[in-house]
């Protein structure tokens, strides 16, 4: 009965982990990592991998990718689109090589996929994650970042829209977490004989580092200046509490109330 | 039970009343260590006639009802609730006099309440100190500069006297639970959460009195958890972040660009014979 119960909440509390954490999986053919992200789940057990242009089949209990098949192609998106994702892909993937030890990223097409040139605007979606789990030295975190880029190539534009997500926990002999996010909102120009995934890569990375700075500044002022609105580290007089003054300035004001009740 | 206490010292302190609550509905014949076991922000009651408030624990508690620090009266009404002797009481009383100041001086606002008894063994007394602030920018804040923020802090110490020696023993187990969001919209919600519980024994001359013994005691407890949550612990939460996305164009010896350039000098250097 337990086992039964137990298989039941574990299918369904399974996938919906795996795809909030972004899990990567090892594609058995050894042609790398697919991460399992709601922008290519096709169904609950299959996800897109669009860099290998190949769907991945899962075990979600068992997370493990127990099969690779290559993608359908009405699950692709056009050789014009895909030529605008191959090259965000390969220059997400050195920024990610550089700036996330252990990270995973991959470019879908979320809108649009069968538009040609001159069709109209689509959609590319950016995910990049990388988590690390040390229970042995009590810590975890994850970093999460999603960026909807649009592209009109007759404007010559790609606009932005991005959520960063981190959380990080230590828990040695005590438990505290950190949760924090933030939204990006911009536009740039592709210009003619600049690679588009360049210049798009570009402004991400720059848009998280600035998120990374504004972290480094949120901590700083911690000690200071923000835990100041919880407790001091002091009094204002800058000296420890004195007890036994307070104690006195106790006992005068109960004298006070006791002569004030005997009138 | 490990199992429930693993995930109750794992969940995100903000989440911490949510998962007690649902370990509560899948096991209600351990509910009574769970509640006992896990610590949860103070709840706050209201004493009518001193106008003040105070904090509740299982303590001050009989039955449903919770006793006043102010008044040592019991809300709802008990006609026989547990009360203290005489003798604690005055200690009691005083207490809370002294750790009202205190709890300005340190918190600028906030609320704080103290309950003594007589262990059952009756030896000796103990008494817990709560005190709760929030600093948040619709509560105590003053400087603005938080949207959400909570301290709770129990401390419970237990004395034993020794009154040929004239030396106290206190043994003092003190947990401090906070929560804190920043404000600044610009830059997006930054939140940290934490609990710590640590202990403390000392064996103290009883010249000083009690209150001043145990005040000294909880004062210098109090500043080691702040100052390890902010500096040891959130530290550790910022040294996570910063392994997961490294900030780029800095260079040291174990960034991904230092690295990178360490390996490609020593290669330089082999070539170079």
């Amino acid at each position: 009965m337990d086992e039964r119960l137990y298989d039941q909440a574990a299918k369904e509390a399974f996938p919906e982990y795996n795809v909030k954490n972004m899990i990567s999986l090892e594609m058995p053919d050894g042609s790398g990592q697919v991460l399992l992200t709601e922008f290519g789940q096709l169904d609950r057990s299959r996800y897109l991998d669009p860099r290998t242009a190949s769907v991945a089949v899962v075990d979600h209990v068992k997370q493990v990718c127990t099969e690779v098949r290559p993608a359908d192609d009405e699950d692709l998106p056009s050789a014009y689109v895909e030529g605008f994702r191959f090259s965000v892909d390969a220059a997400l993937m050195k920024y990610v090589d550089d700036a996330f030890q252990g990270g995973e990223c991959s470019v879908y097409c979320t809108k649009g996929k069968d538009v040609e040139k001159s069709g109209g605007e689509f959609e590319l979606t950016v995910v990049i994650c990388n988590s690390s789990y040390s229970p042995k030295n009590f810590r975890g975190g994850c970093w999460q970042s999603v960026w909807r880029v649009l592209i009109n190539e007759e404007l010559r534009t790609a606009t932005l829209q991005g959520t960063i997500s981190v959380n990080a926990h230590y828990f040695e002999e005590g438990n505290v977490q950190l949760e924090s996010s933030r939204k990006f909102n911009d536009t740039v120009t592709l210009q003619d004989g600049k690679d588009a995934g360049t210049t798009i890569v570009h402004v991400i990375e720059h848009l998280e580092s600035v998120y990374l700075s504004s972290l480094e500044e949120q901590y700083s002022n911690l000690s200071d200046r923000t835990f100041k609105e919880l407790r001091r580290k002091l009094p204002v007089t800058r000296t420890l509490f004195q007890w036994d003054k307070a104690l006195q300035l106790s006992l005068t004001r109960e004298i006070t109330r006791e002569f004030s009740n005997k009138r | 039970m490990e199992a429930a206490m693993d995930l109750m010292r794992r969940m995100p302190p903000s989440l911490s009343q949510q998962a007690l609550d649902s370990l509560l509905a899948l096991l209600p014949a351990h509910s009574s260590e769970l509640l006992s076991r896990s610590d949860q922000p103070l709840q706050v009651a209201y004493d009518e006639e001193f106008d003040k408030h105070y904090l509740l624990c299982d303590y001050n508690r009989d039955g449903d009802s919770y006793r006043s620090p102010w008044s040592s009266k019991y809300k709802p009404e008990l006609e026989d609730g547990v009360q203290p002797s005489p003798e604690l009481r005055k200690l009691e009383q005083e207490a809370n006099e002294v750790f009202a100041i205190y709890r300005d001086q340190y918190y600028e606002g906030g609320i704080s309440s103290v309950y003594v008894w007589e262990p059952e063994d009756g030896k000796g007394f103990a008494a817990c100190v709560l005190i709760k602030k929030d600093g948040s920018d619709g509560g105590d804040g003053r400087r603005g500069l938080l949207q959400e923020g909570a301290w709770d802090a129990i401390h419970v110490v237990e004395v034993k006297e020794d009154q040929e020696r004239q030396m106290g023993h206190y043994c003092l187990t003190s947990t401090v639970m906070l929560a804190l969001t920043t404000a600044n919209r610009a830059s997006g919600p930054f939140s940290l959460s934490g609990s710590i519980t640590r202990q403390m024994e000392s064996d103290i001359s009883l010249e000083p009195g009690h209150l001043c013994n145990m005040g000294r005691l909880i004062e210098e407890m109090e500043s080691k958890l702040r100052n390890g949550l902010d500096q040891v612990y959130f530290g550790k939460t910022k040294e996570v972040v910063f392994t997961l996305r490294e900030p780029l164009g800095v260079m040291s010896a174990s960034s991904h660009v230092g690295q990178t350039l360490q390996r490609m000098i020593v290669n330089d250097l082999a070539h170079s014979r």
